[in-house]
């Protein structure tokens, strides 16, 4: 996109009947580090690439528990992913209060919706430059929701978001035809792929990433550090085993769950190379 | 012109009586589960405890549809207080928070008298008992509602530590163990069953320790 006499305001249309702020609040969001969702008839996962500003700094918060049944990960400015995470909770909180039920997911994406709608409508104002991706759980199951800056939402099965999250996309477009059935266990384990998929060669760890899952008889929880990393290692040694794998090979993928650091180089070297999953 | 009165009032009272003990790594909460109107009983099975966060759990009686109100306002800010600081509210957090609750409505009260017991943040027992408008005191134990002008002179003589006015600083919670108190609890609210029409029906207990949250239950004269 090059700069251009109708993105100025957000309140300009260009001939071509675009709003080009809004475009450019979108494109906030594709700078942002990736975010994933994916979700089965009971549970849904989200996932993120922390991306901290040096190494001297702690990663950014991405993802939000909003109520028991409904989490949320961003992707943009994720200044305006706080703001609109602490809308969300007092939403839940204030119907939770009047109706002594939670509140349904479609009701609240909507209100999200409006509420960035505004936005591109005022003078005054500027778009909230994050993308969100709503995972709930109701009565009629469970869903992932995408809201964009434009006010736009779309209920997915599997999406990704942020930088580099056409990789992850791709993944989950090979893969979403099993997602509706498979176990907890298994969609995370699809999430961390798809995460991986995202960063491109590096190493995955639980370090570099940060997984959440709301579902049946669970409510919405970050999975800790310790957890993460033993999903890691259980479908990278799977992988290691499945290659051309002399006994040596495989006693080297054994010895890296026991050894964290300089192993995983290696095994995640042997993963990434194209496997047939 | 004699002034006009009001011929109805917003209030009722619903009776009942509760407790708290603090001891030295526990917290005992006991309400009876009677709920009336004048002269009549609602429901033997009513329930005036309500576990406002991991340490911290309240006891009400008086108009239990303020009683119902004022829980839901205080589990509400709880929500957000856990949003904000990704952890529980302590039980002295939660004291202050009710205290400035009841007080908001000061001039139109809710009309609950309160017990708030847990465990404070180094794992000490604690008991809090407030007036219907939020006037507070950290104290060793406590009883409030109908049966209290009975419960409290036992729980004196039993209970009592000398003033905290004086020094050296007495400890206000009990050296009793945790059995102790339950049992004194049990006694107490049969005692009080015996003359309080409005107390009666069942006992519930609630302890609060390092282990976590316990409920029993004990039933008394239904009469």
């Amino acid at each position: 996109m090059f700069r251009n006499q109708y993105d100025t305001d957000v309140t300009t249309w260009s001939p071509a009947g675009r709003l080009f702020q809004v475009e450019y609040a979108m494109e906030a969001v594709k700078q942002g580090s990736a975010a994933i969702g994916l979700r089965s008839r009971t549970h849904i996962v989200l996932g993120c690439v922390n991306k901290a500003n040096s190494e001297l700094s702690s990663h950014q918060k991405k993802i939000f528990k909003v109520d028991d049944h409904i989490g949320v990960a961003i992707a943009g400015l994720t200044a305006d992913g706080r703001v609109l995470s602490r809308y969300m909770r007092n939403e839940c909180i204030n119907y939770s209060f009047t109706y002594e039920s939670p509140l349904p997911v479609g009701r609240l994406v909507v209100q999200l919706a409006d509420k960035a709608q505004v936005c591109t409508q005022r003078s005054w104002k500027r778009p909230y430059g994050v993308g969100l991706l709503v995972a709930g759980l109701d009565e009629s199951g469970a869903h992932l929701y995408y809201n964009c800056p434009s006010g736009n939402y779309f209920e997915y099965q599997a999406f990704a978001i942020g930088s580099r999250s056409q990789a992850a996309k791709t993944y989950l477009e090979r893969r979403f035809e099993n997602f509706t059935d498979a176990s907890r266990d298994d969609l995370v384990k699809d999430a961390l792929m798809a995460i991986r998929e995202t960063l491109q060669g590096e190493t995955l760890e639980s370090s570099v990433c940060t997984i959440a899952v709301v579902g049946v008889g669970e409510p919405f929880h970050i999975l800790d550090q310790g957890s993460v990393q033993q999903m890691i290692d259980a479908f990278e040694i799977v992988g290691e085993q499945e290659g051309p794998a002399a006994e040596p090979d495989a006693a080297a993928g054994q010895d890296a769950s026991a050894e964290p650091e300089p192993e995983q180089g290696a095994a995640a070297g042997e993963g990434v190379a194209p496997m047939d999953i | 012109m004699t002034k006009q009165q009001a011929n109805w009032s917003p209030y009722d009272n619903n009776g009942g009586s509760c407790v708290a003990i603090a001891g030295a790594d526990y917290c005992v909460i006991a309400a009876d589960t009677r709920m009336s109107t004048g002269y009549n009983i609602l429901t033997r099975e009513y329930s005036k405890i309500c576990k406002l966060a991991d340490k911290c759990v309240m006891a009400s009686s008086g108009f239990q549809a303020d009683v119902k109100a004022l829980q839901k306002q205080l589990a509400a800010r709880h929500l957000i207080y856990q949003h904000q600081h990704n952890k529980q509210m302590s039980c002295p957090a939660m004291a202050q928070l009710l205290s400035n609750t009841l007080y908001y409505k000061r001039f139109f009260p809710y009309y609950s008298f309160n017990v708030l017991g847990g465990l404070d943040n180094e794992g000490k027992g604690c008991v809090f008992t407030y007036d219907a408008v939020g006037s507070y005191e950290k104290v060793g134990y406590s009883s409030q509602g109908y049966g209290s002008t009975l419960i409290m002179p036992f729980l004196d003589n039993q209970l009592k530590s000398p003033s905290p006015l004086l020094l050296p600083v007495q400890d206000a919670v009990t050296p009793l163990v945790e059995a102790e108190a339950v049992d004194l609890v049990k006694t107490v609210f049969a005692s009080a069953s015996e003359r309080d029409i409005y107390t009666g029906d069942k006992l519930e207990i609630v302890v609060v320790n390092a282990a976590g949250i316990r409920r029993e239950y004990m039933e008394l004269r239904k009469d």
